[in-house]
């Protein structure tokens, strides 16, 4: 150990980077269980609602209130309530990836709604082209609305991963690990301000590094 | 070609009788069109005029059943188009493009991408016939420059060209045009009728055009209807407003015609002036 290092820093800092590894793993699993499952379905709603190419008012009544019943869970309840079916899905109910099952629960309707607004940005003259054109719902999809909201999708996935960096700290409660949960157990509860202040401070620059690259990219695809 | 000849006399666009009411938002009923009838010739400039809420966009419409009518029947190049499923609809709406008041271009696709774009919806082209096609329209417009630029690079008068251009891509028989001058400035907008009009008289491709700017009639129609609370007031071919229009837009017409005849006069006579 460097000798130059307070002393509990030095200690927790192999944790850190088994901390670091562990919030990665739950970001990139709830990430992509957004993009798989919660993209679809934020274009499905933008599809169903009313004046849209699909227009089918009870199916979006339905889809619309299953995602706002999810999204209504305060995050620490559903990790608890979640518990069997995390059981079933991960084999077990504690560490990163059981944790990643109520993380992938929570941001598939967050992001299916942030989908959905993106798509609402899209102009329906754009749309309407596409079907005096002769495409297809599913064509329109991707070549006209995830092309033109393409910008704001990213944007939508930069304001998704900074939140569920900070709801991965909760996942602590089911032995999740990561760096929000170091910050708890050892700056928190043992009263270890200096690990406290250096867990913030690694937390800190992961969001903006996150919202820098989330920022540039959105950049580089908008050519409106 | 010469099953183009053969078909000359029969009406390109036929519509039979069409109907099409909405539910406006405060819960009644709105009668945008009463069994409206009407044929556009093979090769024919279209005008429909009228005052806006008139009806006439519904009708622009229903040519390629961006709306559905409630009743009535669709006609273009032969097929009825009412009774088609929606992917034998979506094959023969290559045979009618469209341009709208917005342009409506894809801002994230480069112009080329853009003409490209209904090309490859349908299949069966390889890129190297889709390339050559781009630039064969593209050339068409005036724009083989502006292949790399993205349309929020360009002018307005520049993005209602490649609106042009990708409607043209398929090489339809019919081009729809929902008020594609009005976003437009006077000069900009007579260049683009000269745009139409050539293509018209190049590609024989036959164009309706819904607008509510008399001028633009003037310049470019042979043949207008004048469209009033859902029906069709008159029709006329537009050389005839002066002797054969009875509504007030017709009369409007025939006074911007001998307007424009004075003009020509008065030009003609400074010419012979200074010669």
């Amino acid at each position: 150990m460097p000798d130059f290092l307070p002393e509990n820093i030095a200690a927790i800092l192999p944790e850190l980077w088994v901390s670091f590894g562990q919030t990665a793993l739950m970001l990139a699993i709830g990430l992509s269980a957004a993009i798989i499952f919660g993209g679809p379905l934020g274009v499905l709603l933008f599809l169903l609602s009313p004046g849209q190419s699909l227009d089918r008012p009870a199916a979006y009544r339905v889809l619309n209130w299953l995602v706002n019943t999810v999204r209504s869970f305060p995050f620490i309840i559903l990790l608890v309530a979640l518990v069997p079916f995390t059981r079933v899905i991960a084999g077990t109910s504690i560490g990163p990836l059981a944790a990643a099952v109520p993380l992938s629960f929570a941001a598939i309707p967050y992001f299916a709604r942030l989908v959905e607004q993106c798509m609402r940005e899209v102009p329906r003259g754009v749309i309407e082209a596409a079907h005096a054109m002769g495409a297809s719902e599913l064509q329109i999809v991707w070549r006209v609305l995830v092309r033109e909201a393409r910008a704001g999708l990213v944007g939508a996935l930069t304001v998704l991963a900074i939140s569920f960096l900070s709801y991965s700290a909760v996942a602590g409660v089911v032995g999740g690990g990561g760096i929000g949960d170091l910050a708890i157990r050892y700056g928190y509860y043992r009263f270890q301000t200096d690990v406290m202040l250096l867990t913030v401070a690694v937390l800190i620059a992961l969001v903006q590094l996150i919202q820098f690259i989330g920022h540039t990219a959105a950049r580089r695809l908008d050519k409106r | 070609m010469s099953h183009h000849h053969n078909i000359q006399h029969l009406p390109l666009i036929r519509l039979d009788a069409l109907s099409k009411s909405f539910t406006l938002p405060n819960g009644r009923r709105f009668d945008a069109l009463r069994e409206v009838s009407l044929q556009v010739r093979e090769g024919d400039i279209f005008g429909l005029i009228g005052k806006s809420g008139a009806g006439k966009s519904t009708l622009l419409r229903l040519i390629n059943l961006l709306e559905r009518p409630d009743a009535g029947r669709v006609f273009v190049a032969g097929r009825e188009l009412t009774a088609l499923s929606k992917r034998e609809l979506r094959a023969a709406r290559q045979q009618i493009g469209m341009i709208f008041q917005q342009f409506n271009l894809l801002q994230n696709a480069t112009v080329a991408e853009n003409v490209a774009f209904p090309l490859r919806l349908h299949g069966g082209r390889t890129s190297a016939e889709i390339a050559a096609r781009v630039a064969e329209c593209l050339a068409l417009v005036g724009l083989s420059d502006k292949a790399q630029s993205y349309p929020a690079q360009l002018s307005g008068g520049q993005k209602q060209r490649v609106a042009i251009a990708r409607a043209l891509a398929p090489k339809p028989a019919v081009l729809l045009c929902d008020e594609p001058t009005s976003a437009l400035d006077a000069e900009t907008t007579r260049e683009l009728l000269a745009t139409l009009a050539d293509i018209n008289a190049r590609l024989g491709v036959t164009i309706v055009i819904v607008t509510h700017e008399l001028p633009v009639v003037q310049q470019l129609c042979r043949q207008v209807a004048v469209i009033e609370d859902g029906r069709i007031a008159e029709q006329f071919a537009v050389a005839e407003a002066a002797t054969k229009g009875r509504t007030a837009l017709a009369r409007e017409l025939a006074a911007l015609q001998r307007l424009a005849l004075l003009q020509a006069e008065q030009a003609h006579d400074k010419e012979a002036l200074h010669a």
